[in-house]
């Protein structure tokens, strides 16, 4: 599509949902990229309001509009806050989309997207090759992986220090699995995420550890595609729609109660994204989309939600000895899934540490995928913020329920040369397991 | 149409960044929180020193190029939506907090911090800085001097322009003009600050804000009157005011407001009633006790039906939480929230919700009402869609006849929300051609060429 006048139309599409923004401002005081620029482009309302002047015909760059609209974490925080209610992830995704269809994907992308992620086992054999010569890729070969939000190999790059591929994936760890309910009388089906399965399987494995003491059933197929969001955030529709439908193969036949993830980004996108942004697919398709969709809940939500695990009050004699911990809550977690009490209950359990909250708990690390990778300097800065937050407690662990998040605080601390370990609040639960 | 040459000029005096030139980023500065049409402004500058601003207003003088100043963009009135082809000048990089001096009880500030951040920093040092619009985590101190804003504290502690000791501005010339001083007498020469307030960056571009700083309240005591009938919770708020009680807050809610904020925040309000009021006294404990008592009986007096008082801090901020949420629950409701401010004497309250709900029903609009009672100062708020035109046209007709009824009571166009633009053209039905023309001489005396913000408050 390279016609103005369909551009105009999609966008008008939009319009119900670009009208409901009253441009009160508000989210000007949560946006982590305002803060740090000022730019009323970089803003919800900014960037809503380009979208409107786009559909009204009052502007015509549509590559610059694409521009300022990609320089965002899509954290959520404005939708968060805003009076109005405006769905603000689903405009820009939507938008996103529409202007990836007028202006066509770079060719990096899709690469990465069409050519690779598109085909999981693809995506798995190219990844475990690079398991073994990390660091020794070229360049353009780091950009094309790096910017899905795996940004597996991006150890290489310029002088991040990313955590790195692991040497063996979770999938090879344990293969699939097909568990019966326990004593608990649940099911679950396990989708890791792309993270867990290959830069953090220690998270995968502690998942599995606990679910196995809560007597719960798993089902974890032998692969599992990428939640989608990646392709999506940069506008690439079909390969979203390939990997939901992927997904929904691999996962949509299983009987279980409830699919959990220890990915936040991966739960709010089968939760919120997939049914509002997967209407293209088949019907049948869609119709377990959104089965899977309904069910999915994160692991710190299930364990407490759903059987029980209850805070543990941190008794004066534990105190003493013990470690600090603070938490930081992922935007995908606390402001898009309301998931904030759950972890902290989570991490709780494990009598080795006790919670010491961060100022600005909640506030973004700066990750928000590839936006990482095009304004890292930007993410860089947005994430020394929290950096100084997490060390200003003096804890020796940083707990956060995502592991894209893990990734951005794991790079930051280790640039400013904190010895501060960055877990999942599962980790530390099945650390104090048997 | 800015010439090269000159957008250079502009890069020497605020660095390369911080001109913004191209399409997209100028039109993200063609609006404001007021529904009124967007225009593009030729060129955005964002000064990050003082010596900047003043060389970047006489730039635009020099060149004569219309120049608005912009905060946050939060005003509800079009008075930052610049000329077409002007320049918008942005002054949220001039955001330091100066100094806080506790032992005279003043802030000095430069006009880009965020009020709320600024009330924090105040609270810090144990003072209080009460002027608190709801835009307060966003909108700049600037901002609010030169609309003199309100807030929900405005009966007991005024507005902005009560808490504004002096005013250092820069002139269109680019001089720097001092006005008042950090003492708490002071005449010396004309008092060009309290000129500055309300002036919607008309007559001069503030460089520096006095503020004067008080005691907090030592104690606080929130309720809530339940009516069946919105008259009697009127008359309540003229026997209040009449009994010489000053609340620190007295707010108002009606009937459709309190059924849309329940239904948005679940905060247990009673859906039925036709009208609430929000009550807070503060103060010294003792007279706390003794204020709500007798609030609670005038009340009581005058038809509640049922009083709530908020028994721990918890409570009173769920009390503050609705009422923080009427804009916001209202603005859910429809693509278009209209919000206007027509201000009436408190003592003519009880006319002017009777008078708007028959507007409401002679135009068939839905109009939620809220507002500080207190003041005089409701917040009728039409809620439409704007692309419905047909429907429009008799938005346009109810507000033309909101502020007909608000002047005929003795009231005001605007009670904080200012004229900008969008109430220019009212202004002489309120203040006469007398008014006007000495506005318009002044304007022309300090501001020859017009560059100041053009066609705000006065028109054209
Ligand atoms: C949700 C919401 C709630 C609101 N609640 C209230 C309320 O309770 N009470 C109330 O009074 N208002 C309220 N407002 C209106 C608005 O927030 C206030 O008018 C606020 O004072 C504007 O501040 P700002 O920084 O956004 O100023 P802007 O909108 O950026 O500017 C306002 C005016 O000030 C001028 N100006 C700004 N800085 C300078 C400067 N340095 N020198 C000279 N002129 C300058 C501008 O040119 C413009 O004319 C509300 C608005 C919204 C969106
Ligand atoms: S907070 Fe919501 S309604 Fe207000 S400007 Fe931002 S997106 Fe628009
Ligand atoms: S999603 Fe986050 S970064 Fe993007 S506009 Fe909203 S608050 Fe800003």
């Amino acid at each position: 599509m390279a016609d103005p006048k369909e551009l105009l139309r999609l966008m008008r599409e939009l319009d119900d949902q670009l009208v409901s923004c009253m441009r009160c401002g508000m989210c000007q005081a949560v946006c982590p990229v305002y803060a740090e620029t000022g730019r009323e482009t970089d803003v919800a309302r900014g960037k809503i309001a380009l979208l409107e002047g786009l559909a009204r015909d009052m502007v015509k760059d549509a590559a610059g509009v694409k521009n300022r609209l990609d320089k965002c974490l899509l954290c959520g925080s404005c939708a968060a806050n805003c009076p109005s209610g405006v769905k603000v992830l689903d405009i820009f995704l939507k938008a996103r989309t529409i202007l990836a269809g007028y202006l066509g994907l770079s060719p990096v992308k899709k690469a990465i997207f069409q050519g690779m992620l598109a085909h999981p086992r693809l995506f798995n054999s190219i990844l475990g090759l690079a398991a073994k010569f990390q660091g020794i890729f070229t360049k353009p070969v780091n950009e094309m992986l790096g910017s899905s939000c795996s940004r597996v190999l991006s150890g290489a790059i310029g002088n991040r220090h990313f955590a790195t591929l692991a040497d063996k994936p979770l999938r090879t760890l344990v293969g699939a699995l097909n568990t019966p309910a326990g004593k608990s009388g649940l099911k679950v089906a396990f989708y890791p995420g792309c993270l867990a399965d290959k830069i953090f399987p220690r998270v995968g494995l502690a998942v599995i550890k606990v679910l196995n003491h809560h007597g719960v059933g798993i089902y974890l197929p032998e692969v599992q595609a990428c939640c989608g969001i990646p392709a999506l955030a940069s506008g690439d529709m079909q390969t979203f729609e390939d990997l939901v439908a992927a997904n929904v193969a691999f996962y949509g036949g299983a009987d279980y109660d409830v699919l959990v993830t220890p990915c936040a980004t991966c739960t709010s996108t089968i939760k919120k994204v997939w049914p509002t942004m997967s209407t293209g697919l088949a019907p049948a398709t869609r119709e377990k989309a959104l089965a899977m969709a309904e069910k999915a809940m994160d692991i710190n939500a299930f364990l407490v939600d759903k059987l029980g695990v209850a805070p543990v009050a941190p008794s004066q004699e534990r105190a003493k000895g013990a470690l600090k911990i603070t938490y930081h809550d992922p935007c995908h977690l606390k402001k898009s899934l309301g998931v904030s009490t759950q972890p902290r209950t989570v991490l709780s359990q494990n009598p080795d540490y006790t919670l010491v909250e961060m100022a600005g708990c909640d506030s973004c690390c700066g990750c928000g995928g590839s936006f990482n990778l095009q304004h890292y300097e930007m993410s860089k800065h947005i994430g020394m913020v929290k950096r100084d937050n997490i060390a200003a407690t003096g804890a020796s662990v940083v707990a956060t329920g995502c592991p894209a998040c893990m990734l951005q605080i794991t790079d930051m601390l280790s640039q400013a040369g904190d010895d501060i370990r960055v877990k999942h609040p599962v980790e530390l639960y099945a650390e104090a397991l048997p | 149409m800015i010439s090269d040459a000159l957008v250079k000029e502009f890069q020497i005096l605020v660095g390369k960044d911080n001109v913004l030139e191209s399409e997209v980023d100028k039109y993200a500065y063609s609006y404001d929180s007021a529904v009124l049409d967007p225009v593009a402004p030729g060129l955005v500058v964002r000064p990050t020193t003082s010596e900047a601003l003043g060389r970047v207003v006489k730039l635009c003088n020099d060149n004569a190029l219309p120049l608005t100043v912009r905060g946050a963009g939060t005003n509800l009135s079009g008075g930052t939506i610049p000329r077409k082809g002007g320049v918008v000048v942005l002054t949220n990089a001039l955001s330091q907090i100066l100094e806080i001096n506790e032992a005279d009880m003043y802030a000095i500030v430069q006009p880009g911090v965020i009020t709320a951040k600024f009330a924090a920093a105040v609270a810090a040092k144990g003072l209080f800085y009460p002027p608190d619009p709801g835009s307060q985590a966003v909108s700049t101190l600037g901002g609010n001097v030169a609309e003199n804003a309100g807030g929900l504290r405005g009966l007991k502690y005024g507005v902005t322009k009560d808490y504004v000791m002096g005013v250092e501005f820069f002139d269109v010339d680019g001089n720097l003009v001092k006005s008042g001083s950090r003492t708490v007498k002071c005449v010396t020469g004309l008092n060009l600050a309290q000129l500055m307030v309300g002036s919607e960056g008309t007559l001069g571009v503030f460089n520096s804000i006095i503020l004067k700083l008080v005691p907090p309240p030592v104690a606080q005591k929130a309720m809530m009157a339940i009516f069946d009938d919105v008259n009697k919770a009127s008359e309540t708020v003229a026997a209040i005011i009449a009994n010489k009680i000053v609340p620190a807050t007295l707010e108002f809610m009606d009937n459709f407001t309190i059924r849309t904020v329940e239904d948005f925040s679940k905060a247990g309000l009673p859906v039925e009633a036709k009208a609430l009021l929000l009550i807070e006294v503060d103060g010294h404990p003792v007279q706390v006790e003794e204020d709500a008592a007798k609030v609670e009986a005038l009340c009581k007096e005058h038809g509640a039906q049922r009083i709530q008082v908020a028994k721990s801090a918890e409570e009173r901020n769920k009390v503050w939480e609705a009422r923080r949420a009427a804009l916001s629950a209202l603005a859910r409701v429809s693509p278009t929230t209209v919000l206007e401010d027509a201000t009436v004497p408190r003592s003519k309250i009880p006319a002017m919700i009777s008078a708007l709900e028959a507007i409401a029903k002679k135009y068939q609009l839905t109009i939620g009402t809220f507002g500080h009672a207190g003041d005089g100062n409701l917040h009728p708020t039409i809620l439409t869609d704007r692309r419905n035109l047909e429907e429009w046209h008799r938005v346009e007709a109810a507000v033309d006849e909101i502020f007909d009824v608000a002047l005929s009571l003795g009231g005001t166009l605007s009670g904080e929300h200012g004229i900008g633009m969008a109430k220019s053209r009212y202004m002489e039905k309120e203040c006469g051609t007398g008014t006007i023309l000495f506005s318009r001489k002044l304007k022309k005396a300090l501001d020859p060429k017009s560059i100041l913000n053009p066609g705000k408050i006065l028109g054209d």
